[in-house]
């Protein structure tokens, strides 16, 4: 089989110069830029030329408690004093000043994280302002959401991100948060905390009262301050489920609510009925999409034996048409691993699969010599218990097992502490329902996969988390209904 | 003429549809006020939660695969028996220290907030199930499902009605349910498992346990196959120790710090939401 790529692709670059990046970013307390109390800096690079972007303020316990006191204040003196009506058109507003900056986000989310420009393009800002836009509206209406029963909202909510999607769930956060009346103290991850800021001085133009967002920044010891202030009443967190079960223990016995959205790993089930170059599609879409840091990646692929040959081999040559490179051409399908630390992760895991007896095979694509960068993988001859379907990657790998029976696929596809998200792939309308019935996972995709919207909930069963984001599931984990 | 003798009751615990003794061979010596009338309530330990367990989960998913209007009248149908059986439970009401009236007042409540419950058996699912207006030519949906098997401690100060507010929205709601009882009250709810048991609940749906609370919260909290974890009381370290136990494996936590159960406000379709998972599912538009 050839491993020369089909077309060859003329560079289409997405310019960088219309963007405004500062050398230096503070912290955004109180509807100011300002310097950390101890004056720390760390810096944020782009992963896929290890070039330092910018420099961002480290939050300290000192800093924790500026922030979390202005939106006490903001909370008591404004926000949950204002017309939710009002309220609601300061949250347009955010959305509306995001989309018309959507392109220079873009380009800043791509150099900070690596992911290729066309999904930021498409998929992390155009929904991040749709999530904006979408709880705005809910602001005075949430009286529709929970019959029978008064929203009132929790107060200060503290608000962890990962650098996975960084607009995109600052947004999820935010929006839910504000819409129902509630101040927030959000943290970046701290390798991708660029977007974050700039959505810093939208919110400054969309002249929101000070302290109603506040935005800190730091890695994990930052992250810890903030769980455990005792003026926060809830933490919304997304990353790991080690980091999740942290911050239940951490927050047992406080009265501060929690919700959380931990890891998957995602069974991606193709049934010899399914519509094959669809599925294989679909496949690539639910393992590459994001350089494969996804949550809900579809990382277990279960394939009817009656196919199992024909789709591997067609995955295979679709695999050797991706193209990684440089995350800001147009045409790249895969951009680079977010950071380092990242890497080494995916690759131990590949070192362990292959111990593990599985058979790896991976694209022929050359890599950039700078950055951190890894090729799309897939093993077959894996078993349940190999560790690499058991755990969560975070990366451009793929597992994959074969299978005979409806029941044997359910049963393996639920064998998993996790229950984010699933794929089911097939032509047959009953075969559908009864499969996306018997997963246990929060997210069911028939005939399709990673698709999102703000009106849709999203969230984990078993160890993939508590409470859902999206839609008025997600509202009510910022209320309390009295 | 000789005197007759009274037929006593052994309390056991319920199990799997059936009344075994406690595995451990312990007992719990209960009196009335009086100590005119002495029972021996098993001493239940962590292994006999442990078969329950394993119980509750073979049970599960029989029981949220049901059709809800099926649920429903189960539920209904344990309205009725209870309705049946006032006599039985009157009379352990007041040997648990309830006047007439009261005992009267903790069996009408009990009852009827099963048939509220079977009310609303085939009806959550609508209230709270939505068609989502995805900007996407999908068609989007979400609806409640059950979370799979409840672990939960119940009120300490009532003997029946807060055992039976637990219990109803869990099962409402397509889960099973491992419980323990009330300690300072315990006779009421190994009757009210002899309700069950011929009510056409399915053996394993509802396993009621009774012993230390002390003992078997550890046990009840830290089980890596429980989904949900309810606690009924006020006591804080309890409280966060079922909370730091939850983390083990995620369980969704439930605290209900109720004093009176027979308010009518304590009644609710959130409740039953409390013990649900959220599952949206996607399937294209098209040709």
């Amino acid at each position: 089989m050839t491993k020369k790529q089909i077309w060859d692709y003329s560079p289409a670059p997405e310019s960088t110069d219309h963007i405004q990046l500062k050398d230096q970013y503070d912290l955004f307390i109180n509807g100011k830029f300002i310097p950390a109390v101890d004056g720390k800096y760390f810096d944020t690079i782009n992963p896929s030329n290890e070039k330092k972007i910018a420099e961002v303020a480290e939050s300290g316990k000192a800093d924790i408690e500026k922030a979390v006191a202005s939106a006490r204040k903001a909370y008591e003196k404004t926000w949950s004093k204002m017309h939710p009506k009002e309220r609601g058109k300061y949250i347009f507003r955010i959305a509306r000043l995001l989309q018309e900056r959507a392109r220079e986000f873009s380009v800043i989310e791509t150099m900070d994280g690596g992911k290729p420009i066309r999904e930021s393009r498409d998929v992390d800002v155009p929904l991040a302002a749709a999530h904006f836009f979408y709880h705005a509206g809910w602001a005075d209406k949430l009286e529709y959401a929970f019959p029978g029963r008064v929203a009132e909202p929790l107060g200060v909510v503290g608000q962890i991100i990962p650098w996975n999607f960084p607009l995109l769930m600052a947004a999820w956060k935010l929006a839910p948060a504000l819409a129902t009346g509630n101040t927030i103290v959000l943290k970046p991850a701290e390798t991708t905390p660029l977007t974050a800021m700039k959505l810093a001085e939208i919110i400054q133009e969309a002249d929101l009262p000070p302290g109603v967002v506040n935005i800190v920044n730091g890695a994990g010891e930052t992250g810890k301050f903030l769980v455990n202030h005792g003026d926060i009443n809830k933490i919304a967190f997304t990353g790991s489920t080690d980091v999740g079960k942290y911050i239940m223990k951490s927050v047992a016995g406080s009265g501060k609510k929690y919700t959380l959205e931990l890891g998957g790993k995602a069974a991606n089930i193709i049934f010899e009925d399914a519509p094959i170059d669809q599925a294989v599609e679909g496949i690539i879409n639910a393992i590459f999409f994001n350089q494969g840091h996804v949550c809900c990646a579809g990382s277990r692929l279960y394939v009817q034996e009656g196919v199992a040959g024909e789709v591997i081999t067609k995955l295979q040559k679709r695999m050797e048409s991706l193209i990684v490179g440089d995350p800001l051409d147009k045409n790249t399908d895969i951009g680079a691993i977010n950071s380092k630390m990242q890497l080494d992760k995916i690759k131990t895991y590949v070192k362990l699969g292959k111990e593990e007896g599985g058979t790896i095979y991976q694209t022929a694509c050359s890599l950039p010599k700078k950055g951190y960068w890894f090729v799309p993988t897939i093993f077959t001859d894996v078993s349940q218990s190999n560790r690499i379907i058991q755990e969560e990657i975070f990366g451009p790998v793929l597992a994959i097992q074969t299978f005979r029976t409806v029941d044997e696929v359910i049963t393996k596809a639920n064998n998993s502490p996790y229950g984010l998200s699933g794929g089911v792939w097939t032509d047959k309308g009953s075969k559908i329902f009864k499969v996306t019935q018997d997963i246990r996972a929060g997210v069911i995709w028939a005939n399709t996969f990673n698709k999102f919207d703000p009106s849709s909930p999203f969230g984990g069963y078993k160890e993939s988390g508590v409470g859902s984001e999206g839609g008025i599931e997600g509202l009510s984990g910022y209320v309390n209904l009295v | 003429m000789s005197q007759r003798i009274d037929i006593q009751k052994t309390y056991k615990l319920f199990i799997g549809g059936k009344f075994p003794r406690t595995e451990s061979g312990r007992y719990i010596k209960w009196t009335d006020k009086n100590e005119t009338t002495v029972v021996n309530i098993c001493r239940g330990s962590r292994k006999d939660f442990r078969n329950a367990m394993v119980s509750a989960r073979s049970a599960s998913g029989g029981w949220s695969s049901r059709t809800a209007y099926n649920r429903a009248q189960i539920l209904y149908r344990v309205g009725e028996m209870l309705e049946g059986r006032r006599e039985q439970f009157m009379a352990e009401l007041t040997l648990q220290g309830l006047t007439n009236k009261q005992a009267k007042n903790e069996i009408n409540q009990s009852i009827d907030r099963f048939i509220y419950y079977a009310g609303w058996a085939d009806k959550f699912q609508q209230v709270f199930s939505r068609v989502n207006p995805v900007s996407l030519p999908y068609f989007n949906f979400t609806l409640p499902e059950a979370t799979g098997v409840v672990a939960a401690i119940a009120p300490d100060d009532t003997s029946l009605l807060g055992l039976v507010s637990i219990i109803a929205p869990v099962i409402a709601g397509g889960n099973s349910i491992v419980i323990l009882a009330s300690e300072s009250l315990p006779l009421s709810s190994i009757s009210f498992a002899e309700v069950l048991h011929t009510s056409d609940v399915p053996g394993g749906v509802i396993n009621i346990l009774t012993g230390y609370r002390s003992e078997l919260i550890e046990h009840f909290s830290s089980h890596m196959d429980v989904n949900a974890i309810i606690y009924c009381g006020h006591n804080t370290d309890d409280q966060k120790l079922v909370e730091i136990n939850a983390a083990l494996n995620v369980k969704h936590v439930i605290q209900f710090p109720i004093q009176d159960w027979s308010n009518d406000k304590h009644q609710s379709p959130y409740h039953i939401l409390k013990c649900q998972e959220t599952k949206t599912t996607w399937h294209p538009i098209g040709f």
